[in-house]
């Protein structure tokens, strides 16, 4: 049972335009990459964000040991209900997630 | 071939001097800087003023325009003034002027404007030419007239038509981020892919490489490829580091739509030519079969006055949700019963800063921290308003005891006065393409010699 950033480089979200966000997580190397792509699941995204699994988009990149998430912002970027501008708060809400395995 | 010359990521963040002159050494055919993007929030383009400090936005630019001097080639700069609105448009030129009497020189200005008025876009709407992209919020004419700013994105073809002007600085308002880079290469007929995928790559500037804080970035495209280069001294480029770029910002790592087609880089090959060049080569460019041109607008959605209190109290700290709860229901029913207003007439929020500020319902944590920071958020439908409902807030926030019977407590104010007028709240309510029989019909240009 290890925490996501532990294991990894590094992981940032940051707005993709006002209405989308996207999470980068950086493994830095092989063997981090592989355990996180076989041990976090694309659903323990969507329930930290308690949005359907279908919202979210993943994209697993080997030859960058790169797992990358986006999905529309939990409130559009600036609104009354937004508490993060540039949705950086996101990545480190990632990072506490446990990888199974 | 084409050499164009990348100063910085946004004008407005500084460039390496050194960089910049080594690149201006190295004969570039164009210098481009993007001025802008939507990621500082709806203020910007709402009040149609730039991010950046005048001051700093001119040192800058004189430097570039000194540079542009020497190098003989056009300079360009896109969304000009952090949001590209009409406004930014004229401030960005009056800078300009302003700098080219301070140094004596001359030069041919075109102003690409993007500003679009409301019923132009009604109209389209009408005729079904406005079209929602993923997550876009619904909008109608009601919406559409209460845009203070609505600005379409330029692409290649209007930064064309600039440069075909002969211009020696183009100061465009909102463009794409790579249309700038792009539209010279493209013009000469390189590798489309290529002039595409090098112009995402560079418009960041040194962020594609190991020193991305660096900003000087110089890329060649041609008709089979393109190569990037940083051009600090130390700075590198990789495979990895250059491809990672396709992350930042981007929603889909392989695709990037612009104004008349898309880019996909999934069989991008990248290869290192000596220790800090990066050579792409395989990107392919997407034709549409209709010309769309992205939309931004804003509005205002409120006026806001904010507070914060800070609640030190372990007792408070335990229980400080019960104690918001509380304080939220008593505030209201005294804003209602006093201004006479109905609960959908304001807001109150109170945001735990040390407990779930940042996240809200979704953080998951709930160890107890030593403060808390209790942020008061009031929006209303004017400034007077929300002043007058934060002021009903004000004795709560600094006395409310969780118990009627204990003696009255006391919370740490930080400012005098505690209610802190914030002015407009403003949204993003724009999330469209419009689709364009010319490209430049929806964007204005015109040529001036200073």
């Amino acid at each position: 049972m290890s925490e996501l950033g532990q294991i990894v480089e590094k992981i940032r979200s940051k707005n993709a335009g006002p209405f989308w966000v996207t999470i980068d997580i950086f493994c830095g190397g092989a063997a981090a990459y592989d355990q996180v792509q076989a041990g976090l699941r694309t659903d323990q995204i969507a329930a930290a964000f308690q949005v359907p699994l279908d919202q979210i988009k993943r994209f697993d990149i080997p030859y960058l040991n790169v797992v990358k998430f986006s999905l529309p912002r939990p409130a559009i970027q600036g609104t009354i209900a937004d508490r993060d501008m540039h949705g950086a708060g996101w990545g480190p809400m990632i990072a506490e997630l446990t990888l199974a395995g | 071939m084409t050499r164009i010359l990348i100063p910085a990521g946004a004008l407005g963040l500084g460039y390496d001097k050194a960089a910049l002159d080594a690149g201006i050494a190295m004969g570039p055919d164009l210098i481009a800087i993007d001025g802008g993007s939507t990621d500082s929030g709806p203020s910007y383009l709402g009040r149609g003023v730039s991010k950046y400090a005048r001051a700093s936005t001119k040192t800058e630019w004189k430097g570039l325009i000194e540079a542009r001097a020497r190098a003989g080639c056009p300079l360009v700069i896109g969304t000009a003034g952090t949001c590209g609105a009409d406004s930014t448009v004229d401030w960005m030129y009056d800078i300009t002027v302003e700098i080219l009497s301070e140094l004596g020189l001359s030069a041919k200005i075109a102003v690409l404007k993007s500003g679009q008025p409301a019923d132009r876009i009604k109209a389209a709407l009408a005729k079904g030419e406005v079209s929602p992209l993923p997550a876009a919020p619904a909008i109608d004419d009601s919406i559409l007239d209460s845009c203070t700013n609505i600005v379409a994105l330029a692409g290649a073809e209007q930064i064309a038509a600039a440069l075909n002007t002969g211009a020696d600085i183009v100061i465009a308002g909102r463009t794409t981020d790579t249309a700038i880079i792009a539209a010279l290469p493209l013009m000469r007929g390189d590798h489309a892919g290529s002039a595409w995928h090098a112009a995402k790559i560079g418009e960041c500037g040194a962020l594609c490489s190991t020193m991305p804080m660096s900003g000087v970035i110089w890329i060649e495209t041609d008709t089979s490829g393109f190569t990037v280069t940083p051009l600090a001294e130390g700075a590198v480029c990789t495979p990895r580091t250059v491809s990672a770029h396709m992350l930042y910002e981007n929603s889909d790592p392989f695709i990037l739509y612009e104004p008349g087609g898309h880019l996909d880089v999934t069989d991008t090959r990248y290869t290192a030519l000596d220790h800090r060049s990066v050579r792409g080569e395989g990107s392919v460019w997407h034709p549409s079969d209709r010309y769309t041109v992205k939309l931004e607008g804003a509005r205002i959605t409120g006026y806001q006055t904010i507070l914060l209190a800070l609640v030190r109290d372990r007792r408070y700290v335990e229980n400080i949700r019960e104690w918001c709860a509380d304080i939220i229901a008593k505030h209201g029913a005294k804003v209602r019963d006093r201004l006479g207003l109905n609960a959908a007439d304001f807001g109150v929020e109170l945001r735990l800063i040390g407990m779930d500020a940042t996240l809200g319902a979704l953080e998951p944590r709930d160890e107890l921290p030593a403060e808390v920071g209790v942020l008061g958020i009031v929006t209303a439908a004017t400034q007077a308003r929300a002043n007058e409902i934060a002021k009903m807030l004000n004795p709560y926030l600094l006395h409310h005891g969780l118990t009627e019977t204990e003696e009255m407590p006391t919370f740490a104010f930080p400012f005098s006065p505690a209610e802190i007028d914030r002015g407009p709240a403003w949204e993003f309510c724009l999330n469209h393409v419009m689709t364009l029989n010319d490209p430049m019909e929806a964007f204005t240009l015109e040529v001036r010699d200073v």
